[in-house]
């Protein structure tokens, strides 16, 4: 692998021209990395809202009845918090923001198979995500289903329900062309020698989760489709008043909406599985069982779905099954667990600020795991279901699995995408809010949920107000990490120290080119001739 | 703290503390073991690092198990769940309706309550309806919920134990005022239960304020 020059003068792709000007240089670019960056802006600004929405709603829960808003805003923001976080947030993710920046860097190629589609993904997502916003300023008032839009009531309410709903569809068309080009991409343009068995870890979460994309959405597609329909005409798919099953919708909506859990957290899994060997400087531990739990968990995950349905009165034979099957999806996101903590041993380890967010995931993600075979037992689960407890076990799996990933990630890859270095100091400060807050805010919710507090409650019976009280100071030393943590990252990205290169000492591809990449990424395109993590390379020089 | 009323409360518990105490036992060997790798092997401390591969052993230890861990415990999860889904002979039936944003029980005798009562140590079986949209009867000192779904009758079976007067809850969101739609259930016992079912007056009950409805109960 050759090293190219640094001093060499190119152009990066920042600052890349072509014949358009202005925004349109970065909204008409098909550049993978711009089209990144510009998912991450989006992200960002929606972020900032669902983070805006939870906080009111936690502060709401300050005390029994009305704080700052009535029961109807209430039913509204849980809604829009749920909608915007997983369907403009966490869904595109990992992989529209470092699966579009940083797959064809690491598998050597000049960008993914299918540059047009790409923008037209990037272009779908914006226009889901004016339907979403517009929705909340049209007649009827913003939507107040709860972001799983279960009929009869999402058929049955005033609010505006078709709108966010065909906003979520237009999305779904967005992620389900961004699978088949990582999919495509992955086949066809890995560079010559890269073998399945010698692409980074992360390309293989990504591909896996290309696959769900592609064909778990149609499933929601049609399903909203036809809540569309049912409001409009009343069909009576899902109306049991017009001969429909309220159960039907249930069934379509989770056998999208559980797959899709794995399209959040699989990427992320793939982000850890990069920076653990980087900053531990070895290769990593148990290459193939990793590789393959991927494809384990995208594969068991399409069979479980119907524990979201264990008190819906379904058949004693089914949620035999589906709590058998959720138990043994257990097992490959344990042993990608063990296969981390094994990579530490023996390493040469520089804990920096994105090994200390993998830290922090794998103690928020075990307890998330954890908690979710509490929900996999029948037993246990019929109690908490649709408590805090399943509140909390989401918001650990989701909030401290892929959000703490997603952290992770943009400190590990800002100084590639930016050619600029954060401040490691803040960095830490910012992370020690984070997790501190983050367990005040949502540790108490198992112990809510167990003692008995129902989701989705504007009000609450006065003796959870300690717990609540809790809950609501821990949501404010959260933001306050979080805020400090994107102030940090805004500084870097405009007057940050330059980055080299390679300033971790990384061995996948991305990191053989200068920091920010020129516009073509690779001016010779490498020959792969070994695994992506060599760090033994120099010891036998 | 939560009370348990009933025995499938403590076995519901049980099953918690099974499963609760096996994670916090992963739990703590993981970051245990991550934090002492983290310090030990400090760049200071080991400037060089081993390159290993893997190890095929431990793989399979650590599939086999967690793989015999998980499958005790769904046994025990299914075991104990199964013992709420049989109807045993004898059982009372109480018919169950739910509608936005209201509880009705409603008897054999034609008797209704806005409140569930219920004589101690004989099963009860609960039919659900709904008049409108998926609700969900729970009752947390129970450890027990059943979604109460329009246009399908599911039910639930209880087996109230201690006289006493406990929550429901409606746990499946349902609009408006979801987080107002309580209600409580008295276990009496059957000499006082039979005196309540015979007498035709003052079925329903009303109070002025929620801190007035949710007084006095043993939660």
């Amino acid at each position: 692998m050759s090293e190219n020059s640094e001093s060499k003068p190119y152009i990066n792709f920042l600052q890349a021209e072509s014949k358009h000007k202005g925004i349109f240089k970065w909204i008409l670019s098909t550049d993978h990395k711009r089209i990144g960056i510009m998912y991450m802006t989006g992200m960002m600004a929606f972020l900032l809202v669902g983070i805006t929405l939870g906080f009111l709603m936690k502060l709401e829960m300050l005390t029994p009845g009305k704080t700052i808003m009535d029961a109807q805003t209430y039913n509204a923001f849980f809604t829009l918090h749920g909608v915007i976080m997983i369907f403009l947030f966490i869904i595109p993710g990992l992989p529209a923001v470092f699966g579009n920046f940083m797959l064809p860097l690491q598998i050597g190629a000049r960008d993914v198979a299918f540059p047009r589609l790409n923008l037209l993904s990037w272009w779908l997502y914006v226009v889901g995500g004016i339907f979403a916003i517009a929705s909340l300023f049209l007649q009827g008032g913003p939507i107040d289903t709860g972001w799983t839009f279960y009929v009869p009531y999402s058929l049955r309410t005033g609010t505006n329900v078709s709108l966010p709903l065909f906003a979520a569809f237009i999305l779904g068309f967005s992620s389900i062309l961004t699978g088949i080009n990582f999919v495509t991409t992955v086949h066809r343009l890995r560079a010559p020698g890269m073998t399945f068995f010698k692409m980074p870890l992360f390309v293989w979460a990504i591909y896996s989760t290309a696959w769900i994309q592609v064909i778990a959405t149609p499933v929601v597609g049609i399903t909203i489709i036809l809540v569309i329909v049912e409001r409009a005409f009343s069909l009576g798919i899902f109306d049991p008043a017009l001969g429909g099953d309220p159960l039907l919708f249930q069934h379509l909506f989770w056998i999208y909406s559980h797959p899709a859990v794995y399209i959040m957290i699989l990427p992320a899994m793939g982000a850890v599985s990069e920076i653990i060997p980087t900053f531990a400087k070895r290769t990593i531990f148990g290459y193939k069982a990793i590789a393959f739990s991927s494809l384990a968990i995208a594969f068991i995950g399409y069979f479980v779905w119907a524990h979201h349905m264990f008190t819906t009165g379904i058949s004693d034979t089914s949620r035999f099954i589906f709590s058998l099957l959720t138990f043994l999806v257990a097992i490959p996101s344990g042993v990608k667990v063990f296969n981390w903590v094994a990579t530490l041993y023996k390493g040469s380890i520089t804990p920096g600020a994105p090994l200390l967010f993998v830290m922090m995931f794998i103690f928020l993600f075990s307890i998330g795991g954890l908690t979710g075979l509490v929900l996999g037992s029948l037993a246990t689960n019929v109690h908490v279901h649709d408590t805090y407890f399943v509140v909390a076990h989401f918001h650990y799996v989701m909030f401290g699995g892929t959000v703490m990933i997603f952290f992770a990630a943009l400190h590990y890859w800002l100084p590639k995408m930016f050619g600029r270095m954060y401040n490691e100091k803040v960095a830490k400060w910012s992370i020690a809010l984070i997790f501190i807050g983050f367990n005040m805010l949502y540790f108490t919710m198992f112990i809510l949920g167990y003692e008995g507090q129902p989701r989705r409650y504007w009000d609450y019976l006065p003796q959870f107000q300690t717990l609540q009280i809790i809950s609501t100071v821990g949501s404010w030393i959260l933001i306050s990490g979080i805020l400090l943590m994107f102030g940090n990252l805004h500084r870097s990205i405009k007057r940050g120290a330059k980055a080299e290169a390679n300033p971790w000492g990384g061995k996948t591809l991305e990191w053989t080119i200068p920091s920010p990449p020129p516009v073509h990424n690779f001016d010779e395109i490498p020959v792969i001739t070994h695994g992506p993590y060599n760090y033994g390379e120099e010891e036998a020089k | 703290m939560l009370g348990e009323a009933t025995k499938y409360a403590e076995s519901v518990d049980s099953v918690m503390l099974l499963i609760v105490g096996i994670s916090v036992l992963f739990l703590l060997g993981v970051t245990a073991a991550m934090i002492y790798f983290v310090i030990k092997y400090n760049k200071k401390r080991n400037p060089k690092a081993s390159q290993i591969e893997g190890n095929n052993t431990l793989e399979i230890l650590w599939i086999v198990i967690p793989t015999i861990l998980v499958l005790v415990m769904f046994y025990f999860g299914y075991a104990v769940f199964h013992e709420s889904r049989v109807v045993p002979k004898g059982a009372m039936t109480v018919k169950v309706i739910a509608r936005m944003w209201a509880w009705e029980f409603e008897y054999n005798n034609g008797k209704k309550s806005n409140e569930l009562y219920v004589p101690a140590n004989r099963p009860i079986k609960l039919e659900l309806n709904s008049m409108d949209v998926n609700h969900s009867l729970y009752i947390p000192a129970f450890r027990i919920k059943e979604d109460v779904i329009y246009g399908r009758q599911n039910y639930m079976v209880i087996h109230p134990e201690k006289v006493g007067t406990y929550i429901i809850a409606c746990a499946e969101y349902c609009g408006l005022r979801h987080s107002n739609m309580y209600s409580k259930i008295h276990v009496l016992t059957q000499k006082e239960f039979e005196k309540w079912i015979a007498d035709s007056t003052g079925a329903f009950n009303y109070y002025k304020t929620t801190t007035e409805k949710y007084a006095l109960l043993t939660y």
